[in-house]
């Protein structure tokens, strides 16, 4: 596709006769339709972001400092950003493994089409479905007084609260919940590679003797894991950046980082203007790095769906 | 060889569809608690009365509509001339297309309360009106990539080259041909963006609490501190508006610019007729 694009750009260039001076003017005028974007995106993204950024290697007088990213060190900051990094790396996996089960299951287990197509429908809503409302879902389920909590009690006689420690504003309630959103996008994500899974190939394997366990791990897995990989670096992602769920959840007594921050620019908590900018810029490095290796990934697992 | 009953396969998907329906059911029977011994929709009711609710919804709908129009206006001609007039640097705008995603909301409107606060050189979050305009742009910049490839997708499938020519050599200006010519060929991809957009930006929390707006999910989370019904209500309603948006987003993604909005019936009336 991007040879047809490049196609007529390079025909303009070779086949033009007008003199060089009129063509550099045209040139200019020509990069006057994109200007309204990078004036935008220089304003609100990108500009935004870099005082950030430099803010981060400056003391509160405008001097160079590396004060800042050494203070990222202090325990109460390490502390967070562990925190946050557990979380996400906990949610994503559980989301990973049983998005990538129910995915095996609906699209390759031979279930009727209609369970698929309702799976991909609900899996597109609840995907979205995150934030506030999701917390206050959770808490009508697995909350003090959620359903699941009372029937849990009055018919097995099991206060989950009391009896097995459960409390759905902890890590592993967190977990639980976004595992909601977690899960149908693994799904969603997942499918396309699943679908790219050729008959032939499970065909030839068998043909060649291959016994199911084989086939899954020297042709399938191998095939599927840089989606598998791709995904959960996403699944990481979206969960490292997730802040009013917890929020509604927890008040802001998780410090993971994104409530850090909040807290941060609600009142100055950590008491030096310039290390928030350092744990903004820790936040960016780290949704940064996930989402690079995403689509690096997402390049490579490309190659088996033509 | 007859296929076994897939066991295994038929347990997981009934598994996670208790997983995903349980929540809901308990919140909707949650919601309908609120009177003492009975079943009601009492919650719903005390809800839409709300006057904190009607205005808090007014003003995320409108700041929505607001980022769904500029978003529009920015992106559609951008997608269209980079497509059209500048194909080597489409890499560079999708990159910044995507950035949004790299940058998490918390950190985008902590950038905007330092550039832009009171003694700026851009004193936008002084003012309410300028907060608001801030509130709109964090808005665009966190649709961006879901926006852009919406219209990008539109407009892959149309032949924007010949559009263009044909518009021209019949005397449009450059406006014209976008506004009366790309626009309405590239309309169901933006309907598709500007519906995610909405479920995004409606119920959104953080840019709204820090830049002090009287938004929705601020006062979502507020309700949720003070009352144990009304939430559940409002996450059942907030779920129902959630699955409209995906529906019309998907209903308007499929649809190719011209086509009919109910093929299958259009079909069935086409060959009564040829009977």
């Amino acid at each position: 596709m991007s040879f047809n694009a490049t196609m007529p750009y390079e025909a303009v260039q070779t086949g033009h006769t007008t003199p060089p001076k009129k063509n550099l003017v045209k040139l200019d005028l020509k990069w006057l339709g994109v200007v309204p974007f990078f004036l935008f995106a220089a304003m609100f993204l990108i500009g935004p972001v870099l005082y950030l950024i430099t803010g981060a290697f400056q003391n509160t007088d405008g001097d160079f400092t590396f004060a800042n990213i050494a203070a990222l060190g202090s325990d109460n900051i390490v502390a967070s950003f562990l925190l946050s990094i557990k979380l996400s790396f906990v949610s994503a996996f559980i989301g990973a493994l049983s998005g990538l089960l129910l995915g095996c299951a609906v699209i390759l287990g031979g279930l009727p089409k209609w369970v698929r197509h309702a799976f991909m429908t609900f899996s597109g809503v609840a995907s979205n479905f995150a934030g506030v409302p999701l917390a206050f879902a959770f808490i009508a389920t697995l909350g003090r007084l959620g359903l699941v909590t009372i029937l849990m009690r009055d018919l097995f006689g099991i206060n989950i609260y009391n009896d097995l420690g459960f409390t759905l504003f902890s890590f592993f309630g967190l977990a639980l919940a976004y595992l909601y959103f977690q899960l149908p996008l693994m799904f969603l994500m997942i499918t396309p590679a699943l679908d790219g899974l050729k008959a032939e190939w499970r065909e030839a394997a068998e043909t060649l003797g291959a016994t199911r366990r084989q086939y899954w791990q020297l042709v399938a897995l191998p095939v599927l894991m840089p989606s598998i990989l791709g995904c959960f670096l996403l699944l990481f992602a979206n969960a490292f950046g997730t802040l009013a769920t917890i929020y509604a959840l927890t008040g802001s007594s998780f410090d993971v980082v994104p409530i850090v921050l909040f807290q941060q620019i609600r009142g100055n908590v950590l008491y030096n203007p310039n290390l928030g900018y350092a744990v903004a810029l820790g936040m960016v490095i780290i949704m940064g790095i996930s989402n690079t290796l995403y689509l690096t990934l997402r390049a490579r697992a490309e190659r088996w769906q033509k | 060889m007859k296929k076994p009953f897939p066991i295994m396969p038929t347990l997981i998907a009934l598994m996670s569809a208790l997983y995903f329906l349980v929540p809901l059911y308990a919140t909707f029977l949650f919601s309908l608690k609120m009177t003492r011994g009975e079943y009601s929709f009492a919650s719903y009711r005390s809800v839409l009365n709300s006057s904190i609710f009607i205005d808090t919804i007014t003003f995320s709908t409108i700041a929505s509509l607001c980022a769904i129009v500029i978003g529009t206006v920015i992106i559609v001609p951008t997608a269209y001339w980079v497509r059209l007039k500048l194909p080597h640097i489409r890499p560079v705008i999708e990159f910044i297309s995507l950035l949004p995603l790299v940058v998490p909301p918390v950190v985008l409107v902590f950038g905007y309360i330092r550039v832009f606060g009171s003694n700026s050189w851009l004193p936008l979050a002084g003012s309410d009106q300028g907060t608001n305009l801030l509130l709109v742009f964090g808005y665009v910049v966190m649709s961006m990539p879901y926006m852009f490839r919406a219209v990008d997708n539109g407009m892959s499938v149309i032949d924007i080259k010949t559009l263009t020519e044909a518009a021209e050599s019949l005397g449009a200006s450059r406006i014209r041909t976008i506004a009366f010519v790309i626009f309405p060929n590239v309309r169901g991809a933006i309907m598709s963006g500007a519906f995610l957009t909405f479920s995004i930006s409606l119920g959104e929390f953080v840019l709204a609490s820090l830049l002090n707006r009287p938004a929705f999910g601020p006062y979502l989370v507020q309700l949720g501190q003070d009352r144990a019904y009304e939430p559940a209500a409002l996450a059942i309603m907030a779920f129902a508006f959630t699955w409209a948006c995906m529906a019309l987003m998907q209903l308007f993604a499929v649809k190719k610019p011209g086509s009919r909005w109910f093929p299958r019936l259009s079909i069935k009336l086409y060959k009564k007729v040829e009977a």
